[in-house]
């Protein structure tokens, strides 16, 4: 099936809306992800990502809303949507009782390939799960970080156009963790397939995305290349731990010229500034002038971290290995 | 590195229905042939049951003038053994783990995912009546219709096991709910009790005696009985066979609903 090849973007979507009741767990998403990219969907738990992927694979219905997935209309040409697609979706939705291989062949299957194309494409996929003879063996016996591979080898098995992985590394060992990036990337590489990839964490979103969206609330805060979001947040960032009260710190912090925005949060403050280096003796010496201690005090370049501090007025921590991601309130930016 | 793109031609495409049901029939097959533990108790219950109902009862109920009371009990038994057999409980393994969302994000024909399981379902419960004609052959009981008579026997205890699973598969795609399935066998007691369970209806009374006469249970067990101690009775036949068809009519409508509105979009 050759599919609907003449489309540019893999995946669109224009004012997608989801309620659950009265809530709008997605509030007006409009997404471009054009083909052959790594699209980083980044988001805290509850944020909204996993609503708006299992809208993109067919398995929820929008409220209101269009989207087109390789070309078709997902509520128009399901069917379509789903042999141009492969998913790999939170904590490896495997059957335990079947081994690798017959899990294999049984997608396969599905995806109507010959008997005898199912055999290739299970040898060809073996290389990607690199689990040997536990082939073999019982889904159940797999550590976490093999079921991920089979996952994503099962969501491959009939060369899709466009692949999702939600949360494809949540509860991984970092090993596990760089092994999936690895895969991830060679397969974007070598097949140019579009990738729509969800995290709760910012590095992998950094270390794999060619752009990234962060959803907020059901809303698409920002969406861009990584670097372009860093270099939008400003140049550098001084990042202070004062020894004391933060609140007072910023306060005294504000009247420093060149300083371009202040975010509190915790026990440390962030300064963003053009010009880093040059303005990091000012900040030591002011704060000193106020009597407030520093415990602390490094420059750094923005993370995604940052970007998504500036846009959603909250600071983004994950726990890598955990798989928690939560949002932790802050005070809203100053500037 | 990646042995994945020796062509990047997306491969996927419907694999037809049969294919399809087969395709989920082999996984089910594979996952009876695991899962011994829960078909054990589908070959012990019966025997206990038969035991206890024979070794209680026969003297009492064979003062009924040419009453053979092991033929009686053994379509009882058969019923024990093939009513509630089912792979619901795998549909809610899948439901639980999402493995049924990767099922159905494939091109794969949504009525396939239960036939393919009642495909399943049907060569195991057959394979259940094997046990109990084993037990009754054991005990004396042998068929009036013959070897035709204990396939016929084997199809209709067959065709009863998988109508009702229809109410575990319901119960199973409209909760997700382990205990839900795991409880949907007590629906029998009414269907088994409330009918010719212990005594011909002839023999029975009041309101019990009443409500027999709408047990389709009742007209499946007449028909079982008289493959045994009968012959080929054919107005018989078919009301049994009617009445297993109405039941599955209603559990089979039941489990398709609760099929589509768990695949479909909501």
């Amino acid at each position: 099936m050759s599919g609907h090849a003449n489309y540019d973007d893999a995946i669109t979507t224009d004012g997608l809306v989801r309620r659950f009741g009265s809530v709008r767990a997605v509030d007006g998403v409009d997404l471009r992800v054009p083909k052959g990219e790594i699209f980083g969907f980044l988001g805290p738990n509850g944020a909204g990502k996993t609503t708006v992927i299992r809208m993109l694979i067919t398995l929820l219905a929008p409220t209101s809303g269009k989207i087109t997935v390789a070309g078709f209309d997902v509520m128009e040409d399901p069917v379509e949507v789903r042999s141009h697609i492969g998913a790999a979706l939170q904590e490896a939705a495997l059957d335990d009782k079947q081994t690798g291989r017959q899990l294999l062949r049984l997608q396969g299957r599905l995806y109507g390939l010959t008997g005898r194309q199912v055999k290739e494409r299970i040898s060809e996929l073996t290389g990607l799960v690199d689990i040997g003879d536990a082939m073999d063996r019982l889904i159940g016996t797999y550590s976490g970080g093999m079921k991920r591979r089979l996952d994503l080898a099962a969501a491959l098995v009939h060369r899709p156009d466009v692949l999702f992985l939600d949360e494809p590394t949540t509860g991984l060992d970092p090993i596990s963790r760089s092994r999936i990036w690895e895969e991830v990337r060679g397969i974007n590489r070598e097949s140019r397939v579009t990738i729509f990839l969800t995290t709760q964490y910012m590095e992998e979103a950094d270390a794999l995305a060619d752009r990234v969206g962060i959803i907020d609330r059901g809303k698409l805060a920002v969406q861009g290349a990584p670097a372009d979001l860093k270099r939008a947040r400003g140049v550098d960032l001084i990042v202070v731990r004062p020894d004391g009260d933060v609140e007072k710190a910023a306060l005294a912090l504000e009247s420093v010229p060149t300083v371009s925005a202040i975010d509190a949060h915790d026990t440390e403050l962030t300064v963003s500034t053009s010009n880093g280096a040059a303005l990091i003796s000012t900040v030591a010496l002011k704060l000193n002038e106020c009597g407030i201690g520093v415990r602390e005090l490094t420059l750094r370049t923005p993370t995604l971290d940052d970007v998504f501090l500036q846009v959603t007025g909250a600071r983004f921590r994950s726990a890598p290995g955990t798989g928690d991601g939560s949002v932790e309130e802050e005070n809203p930016p100053r500037a | 590195m990646l042995a994945v793109s020796r062509g990047t031609q997306v491969m996927a495409r419907r694999a037809g229905f049969f294919r399809d049901v087969f395709s989920v029939g082999e996984r089910a097959v594979r996952s009876v042939l695991r899962d011994t533990e829960t078909t054990i108790p589908a070959i012990l219950i019966p025997v206990f049951m038969y035991a206890l109902i024979v070794g209680a009862l026969q003297d009492f109920a064979e003062q009924i003038p040419g009453m053979n009371y092991r033929a009686f009990q053994l379509p009882v038994a058969v019923l024990f053994a093939v009513t509630g057999v089912s792979r619901a409980i795998t549909v809610v393994t899948d439901i639980q783990s999402g493995y049924f969302d990767r099922l159905v994000i494939t091109p794969v024909n949504r009525l396939a995912l239960l036939l393919g399981l009642m495909l399943a379902d049907f060569a195991l419960v057959m394979a259940l009546t094997v046990p109990v004609i084993i037990m009754g052959a054991v005990t004396g009981v042998w068929f009036a219709t013959g070897i035709l008579g204990v396939l016929a026997f084997m199809f209709m205890a067959g065709l009863w096991g998988l109508t009702y699973a229809g109410f575990p598969y319901a119960i199973a795609f409209k909760t997700g709910n382990p205990a839900a399935v795991n409880i949907s066998f007590l629906l029998f007691f009414p269907f088994l009790f409330m009918t010719t369970l212990f005594v011909p209806q002839e023999q029975m009374t009041g309101w019990l005696s009443r409500v027999a006469d709408y047990n389709p249970v009742t007209y499946l067990l007449a028909a079982l009985r008289s493959l045994i101690s009968v012959g080929w009775e054919p107005d018989v036949l078919l009301k049994g066979l009617a009445a297993t068809l109405a039941v599955g009519v209603v559990s089979i409508g039941l489990s398709l609903a609760a099929l589509k509105g768990r695949a479909t979009r909501r």
